[in-house]
């Protein structure tokens, strides 16, 4: 038997690893292209916005799209800019967590127990990643007005407690990548159920909870807000940077700094999450 | 058997089922928080919105039942509804299976680079569905007069004599929504593919190497697949539903409605309805329509996954 060369991996030709890289290379230019332009827009001072023929990359860099949006958002009315901020990053803040937390509990018991139901229940939340939003926005808010909750943060982050998205995630995850003696073993050791599942569950399925948090901050943070709340202090930021981008043609400016803005967040908690994926799996080797 | 017999053994069922969600009480407490949020927001809004396609509603004044009527119309009495049909099932048919397997393949492909550069890769391969609304630049790039990206430079090259109407043109319309809509299908799939790779433990790839195998196409067929069978089977529904929920960027590079409805989506047709003709019923009789296409593909596809790798 060959000896598995350190540092590289086994079964990998040197001309399949160049093959990969170009590949990704091709590719990645096609699928990076609005990030790339995103970027750029934001920092075209107006004349290169509209330049013919067009052209991707900036050549004179200005923060000036910047502190035209800031200027902007402070003086639209009695609403302060910060105020805005603070929402959204309350309502993403609790509503993601409250999501990771809720949903993976639901999702532990579906994936390793069977009970009365469990197979029902889980059927009705893959089917509900099915049906068109759009028809039942209006019963949604009739729920909602019924419960008292319009006007108020509640309205955005308690449905976000239960994406059937990250449920469905979660439910494959622990299926696949637990095994069930493991379970059992902490259950003779005297480990209650909660236990199991803080301790031993939460941990191995860690690259599935950051990726749970990428959508669920992604959805959160672009949610504007308008379909439940009409008080205005009450908006969120989406909101507050759709009213610019809403100005017209002298707006583009501020508009492509805005959608810069708006990206910063999720780039951010992303990269954060992707690079923590990628370390852990390095640990999760579980011996049978 | 005897009256008396049946009834003892359907007394003897229930106090088993009895017993059985007894046994299993932690379960349901650790289920109940989501299963009530569950219930209000998701699961009574899809029924109350079922209900309401049996009715005339036009949100203003109260629902009138009506039976079949709107299913009825649908299909004898629409003409744009066989359209946007058609044009739903190109989509669906090209972007919902290369998008999933491109998905797949792009997941894979990253996660055989060395695990420094993995975070950025999947960064820029995920950037059009992070960055939101930015998939409107391609109404720039594909903008009909000379400004916009593509035609100026095909014209500077010489492939075009004149700019093309790429996105009011009913010839090229359908094509622009797909690569489009291909182009955003790196998106919840592709992700949850990237962090199911790194739980495959990696002594299964040793045991493998042990075991005679020789390439990363047979580690791919042999060990990779099998082990991410569940992860496949989300990304499937992801897919499913996406691709057949095409809607905003027709609407918003294509126009609403669009030349000669040669964009128009199902969904399309039912936000037509719901928003601009106040037809609420007739909306959620299409909903209804779309959502049990959609979820017999979806049985049809997780029975061919469960056969994976087997």
């Amino acid at each position: 038997m060959k000896k598995i060369k350190s540092g590289r991996q086994p079964n990998r030709s040197r001309a399949g690893d160049v093959g990969v890289a170009i590949v990704l290379c091709i590719f990645g230019a096609f699928f990076a292209f609005p990030l790339v332009y995103a970027i750029n827009a934001a920092f075209k001072p107006l004349n290169e916005l509209f330049i013919y023929p067009p052209k991707l990359f900036v050549r004179q860099p200005t923060t000036d799209n910047f502190s035209d949006l800031f200027l902007l958002l402070n003086k639209q009315g009695v609403v302060t800019f910060t105020r805005y901020m603070f929402n959204s990053i309350f309502v993403t803040t609790v509503g993601t967590v409250g999501h990771i937390m809720i949903a993976s509990a639901a999702a532990y018991v579906l994936a390793k127990y069977r009970f009365p139901g469990s197979r029902t229940f889980f059927a009705a939340v893959t089917v509900a990643l099915m049906f068109t939003g759009y028809v039942t926005q209006i019963p949604g808010y009739l729920i909602m007005a019924k419960l008292g909750l319009t006007n108020t943060y509640l309205s955005l982050i308690i449905p976000a407690f239960a994406m059937p998205m990250g449920l469905f995630l979660m439910k494959q995850f622990i299926e696949s990548s637990i095994p069930d003696v493991l379970i059992e073993a902490a259950k003779i050791d005297g480990a209650k159920e909660l236990k199991v599942y803080i301790s031993i569950v939460l941990p191995l399925v860690k690259p599935a909870i950051l990726t749970l948090m990428i959508f669920s901050i992604q959805a959160l943070w672009n949610n504007a807000g308008t379909t439940y709340i009409y008080r205005d202090e009450l908006k969120m930021l989406p909101f507050a940077l759709q009213t610019i981008g809403a100005g017209g043609v002298a707006r583009t400016g501020a508009a492509s700094a805005a959608t810069l803005f708006m990206m910063i967040l999720p780039l951010l908690c992303f990269i954060l999450a992707q690079s923590n994926i990628v370390e852990t799996m390095a640990s999760s080797g579980i011996k049978e | 058997m005897s009256i008396a017999n049946w009834k003892a053994s359907k007394k003897r069922q229930a106090h088993f089922l009895w017993k059985d969600i007894k046994d299993h009480s932690t379960c349901y407490l650790f289920l109940l928080p989501y299963a009530i949020v569950f219930t209000l927001f998701f699961i009574a809004p899809v029924i109350v919105s079922i209900c309401y396609s049996f009715t005339y509603f036009n949100v203003l004044q109260p629902a009138r039942f009506i039976g079949f009527q709107n299913y009825i119309n649908l299909i004898l009495a629409d003409d744009i509804f066989l359209t946007a049909v058609k044009n739903t099932f190109l989509i669906a048919a090209i972007t919902g299976p290369i998008g999933y397997i491109m998905a797949f393949i792009f997941a894979w492909l990253i996660h055989e680079l060395p695990r420094s550069i993995r975070a950025i890769a999947v960064l820029v391969f995920y950037a059009p569905t992070i960055s939101g609304q930015v998939y409107l630049i391609w109404s720039i790039i594909f903008s009909g007069d000379a400004y916009g990206y593509f035609n100026s430079y095909m014209v500077e090259w010489g492939f075009l004599d004149n700019p093309v109407l790429w996105l009011t043109d009913p010839r090229y319309m359908l094509v622009i929504v797909i690569v489009v809509q291909l182009w955003l299908s790196l998106g919840a799939g592709f992700l949850s593919f990237i962090a199911g790779l790194n739980t495959i433990p990696a002594d299964q790839y040793e045991a493998g190497y042990v075991d005679g195998i020789r390439n990363r196409w047979q580690e791919l067929w042999y060990i990779t697949l099998p082990n991410m069978k569940s992860m496949l089977m989300f990304g499937a529904v992801m897919a499913i539903s996406q691709s057949f929920n095409t809607a905003d960027v027709s609407m918003n590079l294509c126009g609403f409605p669009s030349t000669d409805y040669a964009a128009h989506t199902v969904v399309t047709h039912l936000i037509d309805y719901g928003s601009y003709r106040f037809e609420m019923g007739y909306a959620s009789a299409v909903a209804t329509v779309l959502f049990a296409v959609m979820y017999l593909c979806n049985k049809f596809i997780q029975r061919f996954l469960m056969r994976l790798g087997t």
